[in-house]
């Protein structure tokens, strides 16, 4: 069954907007988390959570007021991938990238350059000061899918 | 208040698409469902990375033109009347083999804000592996830096908008020039912003194609706004672009 959550909220609609370009310059950050700055909104609220086929592969846990919930691992055709959201209330304040495929030069070039934009889209995406971004065409299925498994999470 | 944005994203057509209605109504829901279904027909019909589709069997000579979903022929003469306005630049058989994604992915967005349209919304946004069409407004379009990650270069703003990127981005240099069959590297990036995505994104392609500074002049020559970004990160645009320049450098998103 095909994956369709419907999501409504002021800020989700860019949550998962993927979108990066390959720099000329591969020494860049290899760094796969990012950490929200004046996000504010909520997470999306799926008004259709009834897919059952990418239960996320762990349970939510909450520490104090934030909390973290874990993504099903997505394999792709590069390999696993898997996200860890950080949400401070409804909002994203953090994710991880907690598995993502490394198997030649060329994955992890797209990687450890790709990861840290579809990072930084999610949160920035909260911040609404950009409805959305043109400018590439490196998307990664399974990045978007773990982090929606881990989006409907966290809304249940 | 206005009711909250209706929002919903969909990988499809090896890339993500993502809609944004701002003024939803009690058809919305609905129609976003038949839009994606529709995405995914697109897809199956024309995607070249599918041995079955249309477009393969087409290409290998299994099936008859006639023979396809009527909107083959459809989809292929744009095609040929875009490779004519671009003296060949866009073209629907890159390195000889029949793959018209040069035009079916900006189309099928234009075909989802059309849908959109039908079910009542003048105000939403549809973007697919960075290519974007808006209507109503203003929507705020950021341009991603080819050098600075996560950064945005300048911000576009206006009404019914369609902004098409071509870089050097994914899989590395993945337009070619069809007139040498050698990956084309004048530009780090090229957007150009217009009306009707189907026709900006492959005139995009085509002017990214023809390389530095061609492709900008060409731009030029036809009114066509266009931002270019060179290897450097120097920048140049047309002077249509600036209608639609917010700011320069803008503090990136995040």
């Amino acid at each position: 069954m095909r994956r369709a959550v419907i999501t409504a909220s002021a800020t989700a609609a860019g949550v998962v907007l993927l979108l990066s370009l390959k720099p000329h310059d591969a020494a860049t950050t290899a760094a796969i988390s990012s950490v929200s700055g004046t996000g504010s909104g909520s997470a999306g609220q799926p008004q259709d959570a009834s897919h059952t086929s990418a239960a996320p592969s762990t349970t939510p846990s909450t520490t104090g007021s934030s909390r973290t919930v874990t993504g099903t691992a997505i394999n792709t055709r590069y390999g696993p991938v898997q996200v860890k959201l950080t949400l401070s209330g409804s909002t994203i304040s953090k994710i991880d990238v907690i598995q993502y495929p490394t198997r030649d030069r060329r994955d992890q070039e797209i990687n450890s350059y790709a990861i840290p934009v579809l990072n930084q889209e999610a949160i920035a995406a909260q911040n609404a000061s950009i409805d959305v971004v043109s400018g590439a065409t490196y998307t990664s299925e399974g990045y978007t899918r773990s982090l929606q498994s881990a989006l409907d999470q966290a809304a249940k | 208040m206005t009711a909250a944005p209706l929002g919903h994203v969909e990988h499809v057509m090896g890339t993500v698409f993502s809609f944004t209605v701002r003024d939803p109504g009690p058809a919305t829901a609905d129609a976003l469902r038949r839009i994606v279904a529709r995405l995914h027909h697109i897809d199956e019909v024309f995607s070249p990375y599918r041995p079955d589709s249309a477009i393969s069997r087409l290409g290998r000579g299994e099936l008859s033109l006639t023979e396809c979903d009527p909107e083959v022929a459809e989809v292929l003469a744009q095609c040929d009347a875009l490779a004519a306005e671009t003296d060949g630049y866009f073209t629907a058989h890159p390195g000889g083999r029949l793959d018209p994604s040069g035009w079916v992915k900006g189309w099928a967005i234009e075909e989802a804000s059309r849908a959109l349209r039908a079910a009542g919304s003048t105000h939403h946004c549809v973007s697919g592996g960075g290519d974007v069409q808006t209507a109503g407004g203003p929507w705020r379009i950021g341009i991603a830096d080819p050098h600075r990650p996560g950064t945005v270069l300048c911000v576009l703003t206006g009404h019914d908008l369609a902004v098409a990127t071509s870089g050097t981005a994914e899989r590395g240099a993945h337009i070619h020039d069809p007139h040498t069959g050698r990956p084309t590297t004048g530009y780090a990036s090229l957007t150009l912003v217009g009306r009707h995505l189907a026709r900006t994104d492959a005139h995009t392609t085509a002017a990214f194609a023809m390389g530095s500074p061609a492709g900008l002049t060409w731009a030029h020559h036809h009114a066509l706004a266009a931002l270019a970004v060179h290897p450097d990160g120097t920048r140049e645009q047309t002077p249509g672009l600036a209608h639609f320049r917010e700011g320069v450098n803008p503090q990136g998103p995040g």
